[in-house]
């Protein structure tokens, strides 16, 4: 009861945070997008950059969270604003998945497709918007869904910093030693993962094509 | 050189361009990346209108030799052309694009429906949509795949022969001259297959189309063959017409004709 009333008192201050929470993942997801889905077709393509471009992008995912964000902070541009700083940290966070599904999604379309599509006259452009992308379509949404769920669990961490978020909450909690206050950060913040994982998983189900 | 050279000159050249080779590889060789020969100088002409059957077992070289015109694979050596211009010489999209390639894997794409799939070189060739719409509906008529219900299916909603007609129609959809076939019936139960011979024999009695024609069913070659140029481990045994293919004395000719001779089954 103690619990539901904390966070009835504090009802606009979650609301505000999982606001903030779902701000910073959001644009990080939509930059981490857009920078790996193109990186994922390059490899895909051009296999030769594949070993080291996975590498940069698994030792990035190697680094602990709150490390990560402790590295960034002295880059000058990027220190200067603590969301600003999360929001790159998570980006590069969600970098790996994106980029291995994409390439995986890509590279496992049927030869023989490929070679009909060819075989029609399709240059590498169409290919990849007419055959490529939708076949792999998927699998690099599965990518941005695994992506999503561990960014949101990290952003917790970038209160840490003072990026806000749900993270306050959990920090505050820590600190003041009160179960009930980081609940209120951790609640919000699994319910969060769980309705972006049935979400996306929901789209990625719609965009399976059968093999 | 006088006008009158170069009039007779020019028509020389033009009566060689336009005359009935529409294909032809001139000593070409193909190796794979890593130096295995696939074939060994290959001299053939095809000539318009006749449906060149390629003959040969499996790794005779018959499919490197048919991707190599529409340039899918490239001679290692020597040199392939098309309407007399070299492979070389041809932008390979605006190739691809005068010739239909149907194959035994069909390729359809499986998230496209069949109407989609059939429109795609027409679409590529930037066909007015209307134009688009009554092509694949022809098309749908001509490969017996009529009716509203097919055109919206999925590749995965069809039977396997109904798959070959829809890679059939895919492959004369933009209706050009020259039209290359993988073993595009292997697939098929021996009924369909009969079935669809016979339908495309007729088909192309009327169509007037150029075929190159890969297979290593000597029947099938014999029924649909106007020509059968027969491979043999990367080299051109001969080239015959079905009646001069039943009377050769080359090997592996006999060998063929007998296994056709110990196929008919009396009853």
């Amino acid at each position: 009861m103690d619990l539901v009333r904390y966070f009835l008192d504090h009802s606009s201050e979650i609301l505000s945070l999982t606001l903030e929470h779902i701000w910073l993942v959001g644009v990080s997801m939509i930059l981490a997008v857009l920078i790996a889905v193109p990186l994922g077709i390059l490899i895909a393509h051009k296999p030769g950059y594949k070993g080291s471009l996975l590498g940069v992008a698994n030792v990035i995912q190697i680094i602990p969270s709150l490390a990560l964000f402790g590295f960034l902070l002295p880059v000058p541009w990027l220190g200067d604003r603590a969301g600003r700083l999360a929001i790159v940290a998570l980006t590069l966070y969600a970098l790996l998945p994106i980029i291995r599904n994409t390439y995986t999604g890509i590279v496992s379309v049927d030869p023989a497709v490929r070679e009909a599509a060819r075989g029609i006259g399709m240059s590498s452009s169409q290919m990849l918007r007419i055959v490529e992308l939708p076949l792999a379509s998927d699998l690099i949404l599965a990518g941005i869904r695994v992506a999503t769920v561990i960014s949101i669990g990290v952003a917790t961490i970038a209160a840490a910093i003072g990026a806000g978020g749900l993270g306050e909450f959990i920090f505050r909690g820590l600190a003041m030693v009160d179960n009930r206050v980081i609940l209120a950060g951790a609640i919000p913040a699994a319910l969060l993962a769980l309705l972006a994982d049935l979400g996306l998983g929901a789209i990625e189900k719609r965009l399976r094509v059968p093999r | 050189m006088t006008d009158l050279q170069f009039a007779v000159c020019s028509q020389a050249r033009m009566s060689y361009s336009t005359a009935d080779t529409v294909i032809e590889f001139d000593h070409v060789h193909y190796r794979t990346p890593n130096g295995h020969p696939i074939l060994s100088d290959l001299n053939l002409r095809v000539r318009r209108g006749e449906v060149l059957i390629l003959l040969g077992r499996s790794g005779s070289g018959k499919t490197t030799a048919l991707k190599l015109i529409n340039g899918l694979l490239l001679a290692s050596q020597g040199q392939v052309s098309v309407e007399g211009r070299a492979i070389s010489d041809w932008n390979l999209i605006h190739l691809r694009r005068r010739i239909g390639y149907a194959i035994q894997e069909v390729g359809l794409l499986p998230h496209l429906t069949v109407e989609r799939n059939i429109a795609l070189a027409p679409r590529l060739e930037g066909w007015p949509t209307e134009r688009i719409r009554a092509r694949v509906e022809e098309l749908m008529t001509l490969v017996g795949l009529p009716g509203e219900d097919f055109r919206r299916r999925h590749p995965r909603e069809l039977s396997g022969g109904q798959r070959q007609r829809v890679g059939l129609a895919r492959a004369l959809a933009a209706d050009p001259a020259i039209l290359l076939m993988d073993e595009p019936f292997g697939a098929l139960d021996p009924l369909t297959r009969t079935e669809i011979q016979r339908e495309f024999k007729a088909l192309r009695q009327h169509l007037q189309k150029t075929v190159v024609f890969v297979t290593h069913d000597v029947r099938e070659a014999l029924l649909l063959g106007t020509r059968i140029a027969l491979l043999e481990s990367g080299r051109l045994a001969g080239a015959y017409s079905p009646e001069e293919f039943l009377h050769s004395d080359e090997a592996e000719a006999t060998a063929y004709v007998n296994v056709l001779r110990a196929s008919d089954v009396p009853l």
